[in-house]
């Protein structure tokens, strides 16, 4: 994952950053596994980007605030509880109402096939299941989510 | 003032959290709100909380923001944690321990990464400081990268510096170097209820009071908190309202101000100043020639340098004066 060569980060020449990546990386919700998410947090990460990591049990509110606060470009969520079908569609809609549809979200988890679809209906932009690799998530960020202009 | 400006100075924020994020971006459109912003500021009381990594500044954060919640006072919280040095990327994981506070409007917390930046602090953290100054929040909070020995960048920027220990983290003679030990308003002995408590407290209390303190200097206390369960919290703010009371005394805050502005402007002028030396260099064609003259040491950075500067102000634009009537100050010719 983690390439050690230095490139970009520590900055020799003075020039003008680009915008980095910011993602909010939480876990909504009443399920306590967190391994998921902290290794998505991780891998994102050694990617570049830099990842707010907010914790275990958060609302839907406290998502979507500290996105605000922390004025993310998207938000990666873990659910294995069962209760995405009222999760992600929550988040949507405090999304929309704090004008923030430019926010990316996508999650992934204990998922069945067919909630999948709809829950892109309403907004989620990607799910993602078990047997997905880190490389996938991290070229998924990396393709659609770029720092807001 | 624009339209970002007005609605920051409104409370509203978002237009706040967006025009942070430019400042850490480098977005020269924002300097130019943020210069409009400044006049607004320097009503907020800026409380810096320093230490090692894993010594409870986090979580510290999170009860003192409690308790002065109690109070009616709003809080914006800065919290900073490394990028790494690979690939540029971080994790900001100080909301874990402050998501009590999250649904709070009266606190905004906003979280930086180092990006390359020693001392502590981001090279947004004053500027960021400044936008939640003139938001109106009342208190603001400072908490530093899980910092060594020498990262004081914090003892300039905030009114209050609690600089917190753990036990068990080495013998005397730490006690007694130079660094982050020096730069403390408060100390607080966290995590208080572990072995060897005592004997850290008596060592920061030696170190202490073998400094030399002036009549009506202030004199640091030695604090015992566990941060984790609220214990010595109360107590702790009682040091800080002092010494709130001690920096507004006569001469003392302009003393404070003064230096902030220091840094403020040495900063801001050693970011700009580099990047105009170098960027004038490369335009006119002569920074690759330098530095192949260097590689092949036909020549010296130092000469390079020197020459550079001597060429690069003009100080009379600033004061009218001609050129050369500054005295002292590194010019010499």
């Amino acid at each position: 994952m983690a390439t050690a060569k230095g490139k970009g980060a520590v900055v020799a020449t003075p020039k003008r950053a680009a915008r980095k990546i910011r993602i909010l990386v939480g876990k909504p919700g009443l399920d306590g596994h967190d391994r998921g998410a902290k290794i998505i947090a991780r891998a994102l990460r050694d990617a570049g980007v830099e990842v707010i990591y907010t914790g275990l049990h958060q609302t839907p509110e406290m998502i979507v605030s500290a996105a605000a606060q922390e004025d993310v470009d998207g938000i990666g969520l873990s659910i294995l509880s069962g209760a995405h079908n009222y999760l992600f569609p929550r988040i949507i809609q405090l999304l929309r109402e704090k004008k923030m549809d430019d926010v990316v979200l996508f999650g992934g988890g204990i998922i069945p096939d067919d909630d999948i679809p709809k829950l892109v209906k309403k907004g989620v932009d990607r799910v993602f299941t078990p047997g997905t690799t880190i490389q996938e998530i991290v070229d998924y960020v990396n393709e659609r989510i770029r720092p807001r202009q | 003032m624009n339209a970002a400006g007005r609605e920051i100075l409104a409370g509203n924020t978002r237009a706040a959290a967006r025009l942070m994020r430019d400042l850490d971006d480098e977005i020269p459109a924002a300097i130019r709100t943020l210069k409009a912003l400044y006049r607004h500021t320097g009503r907020a009381y800026i409380l810096g909380v320093t230490g090692a990594p894993g010594a409870g500044k986090s979580t510290l954060v999170n009860r003192i923001t409690t308790h002065l919640r109690k109070r009616g006072l709003s809080i914006g919280i800065v919290a900073i944690d490394p990028t790494s040095p690979f690939s540029g990327g971080a994790i900001l994981g100080d909301r874990i321990r402050m998501q009590q506070h999250a649904l709070d409007e009266g606190v905004f917390i906003k979280s930086l990464a180092t990006r390359g930046h020693l001392g502590g602090l981001s090279r947004s953290t004053i500027d960021i400081v400044n936008v939640m100054d003139a938001m109106g929040k009342d208190v603001i909070l400072i908490e530093t990268v899980g910092v060594g020995q020498d990262e004081v960048e914090i003892v300039k920027v905030a009114h209050t510096n609690l600089v917190l220990v753990v036990p068990g983290l080495g013998d005397d003679i730490q006690a007694i170097k130079a660094g982050i030990l020096e730069i403390a308003d408060i100390f607080v002995i966290n995590k208080s209820d572990r072995d060897g408590a005592d004997k850290a407290r008596r060592e920061i209390e030696t170190m202490v009071s073998m400094s030399n303190f002036k009549e009506g200097e202030w004199k640091p206390p030695v604090l015992s908190a566990v941060a984790a369960t609220d214990k010595g919290t109360v107590e702790l703010l009682e040091a800080v309202d002092r010494h709130h009371e001690y920096i507004y005394q006569e001469g003392n805050l302009f003393r404070y101000r003064r230096e902030k502005a220091r840094v403020e402007l040495v900063e801001i002028l050693k970011t700009r100043l580099i990047e105009k030396a170098v960027s004038d260099l490369d335009a006119n064609g002569l920074l690759e020639p330098l530095l192949a003259d260097m590689a092949k040491k036909r020549k010296d950075p130092y000469t390079i340098s020197e020459k550079v500067v001597d060429h690069s102000f003009a100080f009379h634009l600033l004061n009218g004066r001609k050129p050369g009537s500054t005295k002292g100050k590194g010019r010499r010719r």
